[in-house]
């Protein structure tokens, strides 16, 4: 089985401002994202060969990419794998360009969430069917944040921390979001946000309060990419694939005994065969950055562990130390995260392929890190015990 | 002889004290509390848990026939008996009917299910009452009424207490009704309730009933009768020569309420829980008429334990407040949950699930003995395809693995504790947890299943399964 390290490259990528774009359309945010895309790597519209479109819930085929672009009648293709759908758009974008079918292709994900009318996700009879696959009609009354709480409860149980201690660790991580959220102009919420504020807001779901969860976003994000010995012909610093890969689960931690709801297995399996298949023995000094996927804080604790930067039961330590912070030995988030930038579900793995590829090249403005040379993103659908995984690693 | 072989009765674990209703109206409280049924609880899965009760480690499958008595089904066209034979587990080639139409149903259908055993047609008849009736705001009703269930496995051997004698009188009436299109109970003037219905017929009918077996008051240990408060309940026994303080059974008005038409049946059970071998019990309900047994109990007694007593029930139990009870009976509308409206459930996969989800069956794989829920084609373990049992989770005990107190969930009481449970036999289910106390909630703490209503949508109720704190 080959690997696809150092075969593809990204060479343009656009986003739009995440949030409650109002007075955006979904053909606005596609448009204003992959003419970023397009103007950021050099190339018009008509040179895109294949298309892949990732969206959740906003728009059924390829249609809903041609239409706004005006793509002519090359293949696109809708991609859906839960939260983890803007990042499989890249991965198959990349798989084609490395098959040599085409040479250059674009790859966006897009949400359009806030005309709906409701401050959370649709509870969609299609999530149920997804959720519940034998028993889709006599449904449990769980929400996202219902779910991923009862990861915290679980965790807390295990490691012997208070709801008090473990609240404050997970404080910690918002603490955080919200600095590097505050510094990048595109992302949904830009304000700094005390510990005590977090720990004082009132409870979604126990023990997650408002700030462990993220919102609801608009927003469009978009990556060109190409294949390897081409990518300096349209720019001097491409960003280079090392690994492309997916974990589904089958739901096994729904029905079997012997998960106990303080890792997600999908994470740590993704995980470990991407960094296999871009050589990485330890990822904890390896990795440069990381834009994980913090749909609640717990989750992004939880994700410490499963792609080993922390090990078991330790990410409170690492978290206090300031490891994951802009100034720290492994920065997380840097651009906000969900939590702060914003999660148009099927745009994210995008947004954060934008945030890693712009500071890989340097350009991270206020946020910009030292000397990066490996970044990692990850999005995990579903939920623990039914997950879907993303991990997608590039570097310089 | 006809007997009874099993009971067991239900009582909802929400209580709502009488001063509470009369602190928002104003006027007297009448004292004590009522028992509430919980917004996820209906007459249908409160007869569930009285029947789980009564079976008792009687086997499902040896139950011939299914009588289901209340004047709160949820269905006016679709019968509640065939539901809850699919959620007891009980077969399929059995005689299910559901008796309604007044408050004396549920002795209606003991005395069918008699009938029907002494004339040969069935072996074990299995009957459920239950009732959860609603009185206009600040009114009487409203204090008086509770929500509760019975259920009695009758039987021609192994009684624990043999039916003697029967007796039942008609009596056409506007006492105390509802019209098709009432919501609430309507009752006319007191005095003329008071002396021309109750007082009147069931009086008439325990003087026959006496004469026709020969027997007098002093002949009886206890007296179980229907009684629409508990000085009605004097008034009776006064006039037919029991004591009350010795011979009648308590109304259980201070704990409970009048439960309708469950509430003779569930104090026949609180009756039979502390009955010797030898005991008589006169047992008399009433509504449109009147109708009495004569019970002896037999030394079966002594062998048996009712799982959960009526004694337990009673002293396990969570104070809701007026404003909770105003919601869940849905008298006052509220704010909907900013959530996209609840879509209906599809009738095809209800009945496609019928048995996993009502029955709460998965499967236990016959190669590697994992038990799984739901059903799976291919086992989560050991990957053998198609090589399964069934397995039954509803009657198993498990203990919590983790827990999230829920304030966004779109439903009616807030907020939703949602459970990951592992059977202490095996297995894992996901579900949510209902009459709990939120605070109290930790993880390893034993639980068990529960039927519930989980929505109602385009006309269709549907249940499924819900965790519990052991109720001990």
């Amino acid at each position: 089985m080959e690997s696809i390290k150092d075969k593809v490259a990204i060479i343009g990528m656009g986003c739009t401002k995440f949030g409650e774009n109002w007075d955006m359309s979904l053909t606005d945010m596609v448009v204003d994202a992959a003419y970023e895309a397009f103007e950021d790597a050099g190339i018009e519209p008509k040179d895109v060969q294949a298309a892949w479109l990732g969206t959740y819930m906003s728009g059924l085929s390829g249609q809903t990419l041609a239409k706004p672009l005006k793509l002519a009648y090359i293949p696109i293709t809708r991609v859906e794998n839960m939260c983890a759908t803007g990042s499989d758009a890249i991965r198959n974008a990349a798989y084609a360009v490395a098959a040599g079918v085409c040479d250059i292709a674009l790859a966006l994900g897009v949400e359009k969430l806030k005309d709906n009318g409701y401050s959370g996700l649709p509870d969609t009879e299609l999530m149920q069917g997804l959720n519940f696959s034998e028993n889709t009609y006599r449904s449990r009354t769980f929400t996202a944040p219902g779910h991923f709480a009862m990861m915290a409860t679980a965790y807390f149980n295990k490691y012997g921390l208070s709801p008090e201690e473990g609240k404050r660790a997970l404080a910690m991580i918002e603490v955080k979001n919200h600095h590097n959220g505050s510094l990048h102009p595109k992302a949904h919420f830009q304000q700094e946000v005390t510990l005590e504020t977090i720990l004082n807001a009132p409870i979604i779901a126990w023990p997650l309060g408002l700030f462990d969860c993220c919102g609801v976003s608009d927003g469009a994000a978009a990556a060109i990419i190409t294949r390897k010995d081409l990518a300096k012909d349209f720019r001097p610093d491409p960003v280079y694939i090392k690994a492309l890969q997916i974990a589904v689960g089958p739901q096994e931690g729904y029905m079997s005994t012997e998960y106990d709801w303080t890792y997600v297995e999908e994470t740590f399996r993704a995980g470990q065969v991407a960094y296999q298949e871009a050589g990485i023995k330890n990822p904890r000094q390896e990795i440069s950055i990381a834009e994980v996927h913090d749909c609640f804080s717990i989750t992004e604790m939880v994700i410490y562990e499963d792609l080993q930067f922390s090990s078991r039961g330790r990410a409170k330590d690492d978290i206090e130390a300031g490891f994951f912070n802009l100034d720290g030995a492994l920065p997380v988030n840097t651009d906000g995260g969900l939590k702060c930038f914003g999660h148009p579900i099927g745009a994210s793995g995008l947004r954060m392929m934008y945030e890693v590829y712009k500071q890989l090249q340097g350009k991270g403005g206020p946020r910009q890190i030292k000397n990066p040379t490996l970044g990692l993103t990850h999005n995990l659908g579903g939920t623990p015990g039914s997950a879907t995984i993303s991990v997608l690693i590039v570097g310089n | 002889m006809v007997g009874i072989q099993s009971f067991g009765a239900y009582v909802p674990f929400c209580r709502l004290s009488r001063s509470e209703i009369a602190q928002a109206w104003g006027g007297k409280s009448g004292g004590g509390e009522k028992a509430v049924a919980n917004h996820d609880e209906d007459s249908v899965t409160m007869a569930v848990a009285a029947g789980m009760n009564c079976l008792n480690g009687v086997n499902p499958q040896s139950i011939d026939g299914l009588y289901f008595a209340s004047t709160t089904f949820p269905y006016k066209e679709k019968q509640s008996a065939a539901l809850l034979a699919a959620a007891l587990d009980l077969r399929s080639d059995i005689f299910t009917a559901d008796f309604s139409g007044s408050l004396r149903a549920g002795t209606s259908a003991i005395r069918s299910a008699i009938d029907a055993i002494k004339a040969g047609s069935a072996k074990k008849v299995m009957v459920i009452v239950s009732d959860l009736r609603t009185g206009y705001p600040n009114g009487t009703h409203e204090k008086d009424f509770g929500d509760g269930s019975a259920s009695f496995i009758l039987s021609s051997d192994d009684s624990l207490a043999v039916v003697e004698g029967s007796y039942n009188i008609t009596n056409e009436i506007n006492d105390v009704w509802r019209s098709d299109k009432d919501t609430f109970v309507q009752s006319w003037e007191d005095r003329f309730v008071r002396e021309k219905g109750y007082l009147k017929v069931l009086s008439e009918t325990v003087s026959d009933i006496l004469k026709e077996y020969n027997m007098d008051a002093k002949d009886f240990n206890k007296v179980v009768f229907y009684a629409p408060n508990p000085k009605l309940l004097s008034a009776v026994a006064r006039k037919l020569g029991f004591d009350p303080k010795i011979q009648v059974q308590d109304s259980l008005y201070d704990m409970v309420g009048n439960t309708g038409a469950a509430l003779a049946p569930m104090l026949l059970c609180a009756a039979l829980e502390k009955a010797e071998p030898e005991d008589r019990i006169l047992f008399a309900g009433y509504g449109d008429g009147s109708e009495a047994f004569i019970l002896k109990v037999t030394k079966q007694i002594r062998e048996f334990k009712p799982n959960r007593s009526v004694q337990i029930q009673l002293s396990t139990k969570k104070m809701i407040n007026y404003q909770k009870y105003l919601r869940w009976r849905e008298i006052i509308p509220v704010q909907p949950p900013s959530r996209p409206p609840t879509e209906r459930p599809s009738a095809v996969a209800l009945w496609r699930d019928s048995k996993g989800g009502l029955g709460l069956y998965g499967v236990k794989c016959k190669n590697c003995g994992t038990a799984q829920y739901p059903a799976q084609r291919v086992c989560i373990k050991c990957h053998e395809k198609d090589q399964f049992e069934p397995y039954r989770f509803a009657d198993k005990r498990g203990k919590l693995i983790t827990f999230s107190h829920d304030n966004l969930a779109a439903t009616t009481d807030l907020p939703v504790t949602v459970a990951v449970v592992d059977f202490d036999e095996g297995g894992r289910i996901m579900c949510d947890m209902t009459d709990k106390d939120s605070d109290e909630i930790k993880v390893g703490m034993p639980v068990e299943m529960t039927f519930r209503k989980v929505r109602y949508a385009g006309s269709i109720y549907d249940y499924w399964w819900k965790c519990v704190p052991v109720r001990i």
